[in-house]
């Protein structure tokens, strides 16, 4: 891919040995180590969510719930909902993998704005304090989605610092989102041209794209939500004057562009992967490319697809339907790429392929229940049943999470300078996919049965079915505590890594593992496409 | 378990057909998407010297081929989704009204009898039966899975929903839209009884006293018999000093606007009319009611909505 050849040797240390203190990690500018930063947070809200989760699936093994009280179960849901959505599933990929592998797959020594991104890091940190501060003094049991006049009149947790965590957290995105903007716009290293740049950074440019215009949509929501419940401004309640539909479109107008700020990462890292393990350029790149910016935009045009029965005009709910449809042909398109891009390949099955595979085929799972529930007729039976709660964890967790545990997994000897060990590696992707399909698949049928989301108790005929799932959410707790463990031990243990353990394509690995502060020793030149593996038959003289 | 859930609504096939349809389809692609992946992974595995040949240089035929089908059978699930979907919420004319009201954390329920339940609706089969359903606090959802049916339930507005049973049994109410603190103890009863037993439940709950009776006592009780008139007659007709459109014969009528509107008087209508009145100006009355906004509560707003109905003449059907 490039002229530059691995100057391992001529390299003095890595970003790791420049400088040992707290404080030249605290005071950080350098997108590596501010990456490894957000990476310790995010890992910590991901088991603060986890835990939220375990415990929603104790309290389900019996019809009368095991957790005594109510209450205490909502404000769990509510934990579990609000750090997994804004403290992992929408930073995860770009502040970890993308903070990271950004400039260096660019070719440039850091991102445009250093000092932001170390800013958005300690708002990051701000806003997660000031949510869990809230956990610690009694939540709140509004659901993730803060539903007016509930939210605003009637819940009595925390409801307003919960929101202003929120609203930090949506700075710290918009932060990231232009630093990823300006910094793909500025720094391409020469010969980098847009349809050279891997797919990743195409990826992270239409969900920074989202980031920037819908993000500030949420904070001007939540700023409103905050004004009806701590001055009776009536905005929302109708006893007050308000439309409590009107939270809904703008709550929905940010979150549905949200969901696909989780998953376009996804399929970056997953568009990465696929080719480097089939030893074979990426099916129909540009047709990757143009899915992942067709997306962004129709993101933005589909919110209203959460509002079926909500109270909306029939006729709305015929357009939203159509566009929902709209949304999922490009998804659709990439899923037919990456398996294009097997075809005829050499496959490897590392542990990064196995997570990406596992993507493809939970991600498909969620793709086509989406299809339930954007036809009008039978999302108006399983909407805001189990049914939904399965669709998008599908989606969001078997999904982006498998995504992020590739692509964590294939930079990792980039990141650290160590390999993982590949047979625990392996294992994890096998029991994080079986874990999954058993906690969430009998969610799918508890939903069509009728059992409605965000229940503390539930009728005697359902319990077969939750009993499944929790049994299940077991496999699925080992399996995400496992590559904690193994990649931990990996950071002492692990055996050195290669520049280029992958003989992957993509400047990020013509430099060292760990990456030199200043990340390339001499300014790359790019002079090929992306993905340029030798083609079949050249390879196969030699097998 | 079980596995199967009682289609007990006309619609509930329809939808089920709708779903299994969506079920079919789902595995026909999961079975090409495992297929081709497990193939792929077998046949090209890096192991194997199986004859890779040249690579294909143009992928557009392909691209368009599978957007194409894509698009297409999209397309297909879209018009039968909306095409049942409007179908499901167009009640028909004949329809017999049950009020739902629901608050934290319970369903009241009233007929036009004036028979009251809580977290039970009890209803005849063989006819259609349309829900006038309003919230008195926060957002609620009326969901009968066996029905297929459900729509949230908003304060300060009608919402409706209709359904045609011809299954007597009991079946699971949910609120499906979260609530609050006890949202998962919002559950209730649907009942469909026979015609015969469901006349004889009526009998047997009866207070003696109908929605619409209740209402003409309220009507008076508000004041709104001072400008209305004694029986609904309108302003001037029957000594009232205030001229205001009378209301014998509104309900189902069409009534023209102020501001040029012509809309139909449905209990949403009568309903904006009494808590929002200068935005429902009558053409050609002055502005002179007051807002009872805040002032009528839920339960007294449909008796004083089945009183003004029951002055309008029999419509034939």
């Amino acid at each position: 891919m490039s002229a530059v050849e691995v100057e391992a040797g001529t390299v003095k240390g890595s970003y790791l040995t420049d400088g040992v203190t707290l404080r030249s990690w605290l005071l950080t500018t350098d997108h590596k180590r501010i990456a490894l930063l957000y990476l310790g947070s995010i890992t910590l809200f991901f088991f603060v969510g986890g835990a939220a989760a375990a415990l929603i699936r104790y309290n389900l093994i019996t019809p009368q719930g095991m957790i005594a009280s109510a209450e205490t179960y909502n404000r769990i849901f509510t934990v579990h909902g609000v750090v997994m959505v804004w403290f992992f599933l929408i930073p995860a990929v770009p502040v970890t993998l993308g903070n990271f592998i950004v400039p260096l797959m660019l070719g440039a020594r850091d991102l445009a704005f250093p000092k932001l991104n170390l800013a958005s890091w300690y708002l990051f940190v701000i806003a997660g304090a000031v949510v869990l501060y809230s956990l610690f003094v009694g939540g709140v049991d509004t659901g993730w989605t803060f539903y007016t006049p509930l939210s605003s009149n009637y819940a009595r947790g925390h409801v307003v610092l919960t929101v202003v965590g929120i609203f930090i957290a949506g700075f710290s995105s918009i932060a990231t989102g232009l630093n990823f903007i300006v910094t793909i716009h500025r720094l391409r290293a020469p010969g980098m041209t847009w349809y050279r740049m891997p797919v990743f950074l195409w990826s992270l440019y239409a969900t920074s794209v989202i980031l920037v215009l819908a993000t500030p949509v949420l904070a001007m929501t939540l700023l409103l939500l905050a004004f009806e419940r701590i001055f009776g401004i009536g905005v929302f309640d109708p006893a007050l004057g308000g439309d409590p539909l009107l939270f809904q479109h703008l709550f929905w107008f940010y979150s549905h562009p949200a969901v696909y700020v989780m998953i376009l990462p996804g399929f970056g890292v997953v568009s990465e992967i696929i080719p480097a393990f089939s030893r074979k350029s990426l099916f129909g790149y540009k047709f990757v490319v143009w899915c992942s910016i067709s997306i962004a935009v129709i993101s933005f045009l589909v919110w209203g697809h959460h509002m079926f029965v909500a109270g909306t005009s029939l006729y709305s709910a015929l357009v939203f339907s159509i566009l929902s449809y709209m949304v999922a042909v490009p998804s659709a398109i990439k899923v037919f790429n990456w398996i294009g891009t097997m075809h005829k390949g050499f496959i490897h099955f590392d542990a990064p392929m196995l997570y990406a595979l596992g993507f493809i085929g939970l991600f498909t799972v969620g793709g086509l229940t989406g299809l339930f529930v954007a036809a009008l007729a039978a999302d108006v039976h399983l909407t805001q049943t189990y049914f939904v709660v399965a669709h998008f964890h599908y989606v969001m967790v078997g999904g982006m999470v498998s995504a992020f545990f590739a692509g964590l997994h294939y930079w990792w000897p980039k990141i650290t300078g160590r390999m993982y060990p590949e047979m625990w590696g392996r294992a994890g992707a096998l029991i994080i996919f079986i874990g999954f399909n058993l906690t969430f698949f009998p969610q799918f049928i508890l939903g069509y049965l009728g059992m409605p989301r965000r229940y503390h108790s539930y009728p005697p005929e359902f319990a077969v079915l939750n009993v499944l799932s929790s049994a299940g959410a077991t496999i699925l707790a080992v399996g995400y505590l496992l590559p904690l463990a193994y990649l931990t031990w990996s950071l002492f243990r692990g055996e050195r890594a290669p520049a280029n353990p992958w003989r992957a394509t993509g400047l990020e690995w013509m430099t060292p593992s760990p990456p030199p502060t200043v990340n390339f020793i001499s300014t790359p030149i790019v002079t090929e496409e992306p993905y340029s593996y030798p083609p079949p038959e050249s390879v196969q003289r030699h097998v | 378990m079980s596995l199967w859930l009682p289609e007990a609504s006309t619609t509930a096939p329809e939808i089920d057909h709708l779903i299994i349809a969506l079920v079919l389809i789902s595995c026909v692609v999961l079975a090409l998407v495992f297929g081709l992946m497990l193939l792929y992974m077998f046949k090209y595995r890096a192991g194997s010297d199986v004859d890779r040949g040249a690579l294909a240089d143009k992928t557009w035929r392909l691209e368009t081929a599978w957007t194409v089908a894509t698009l297409v059978a999209f397309f297909g699930l879209f018009v039968w989704g909306a095409n049942l979907y409007v179908r499901l919420f167009q009640p028909p004319a004949d329809a017999l009204k049950i009020y739902i009201i629901a608050k934290q954390w319970m369903w009241k329920v009233e007929h036009a009898g004036g028979q009251r339940e809580i977290d039970a609706v009890h209803f005849p089969v063989g006819r259609p039966i349309q829900l006038v359903m309003t919230s008195e606090d926060v957002i609620h959802d009326f969901s009968v899975p066996a029905f297929r049916i459900k729509y949230d339930v908003l304060p300060g507005r009608y919402e409706t929903l209709w359904f045609h049973s011809d299954r007597p049994g009991t079946y699971h109410l949910f609120c499906t839209q979260f609530c609050g603190t006890d949202h998962a103890h919002m559950i209730g009863d649907i009942v469909a009884m026979p015609q015969a037993e469901y006349q004889k439940w009526l009998e047997r709950n009866g207070t003696g006293e109908t929605l619409a009776e209740a209402g003409k006592t309220l009507f008076m009780r508000y004041g709104c018999s001072g400008c209305h008139g004694g029986n609904g007659a309108g302003g001037n007709q029957s000594g009232s000093t205030v001229r205001a459109p009378p209301l014998a014969g509104l309900y189902g009528s069409p009534v023209t606007l102020a501001d040029g509107r012509v809309v139909t008087a449905d209990d949403r209508y009568i309903r904006d009319c009494i808590l929002t009145p200068d935005t429902q100006r009558v053409a050609s009355y002055p502005p002179v009611m007051p807002s009872f906004s805040g002032q009528i509560g839920e339960e007294d707003l449909l008796d004083i909505i089945s009183y003004i109905k029951s002055l309008a003449p029999e419509k034939p059907l």
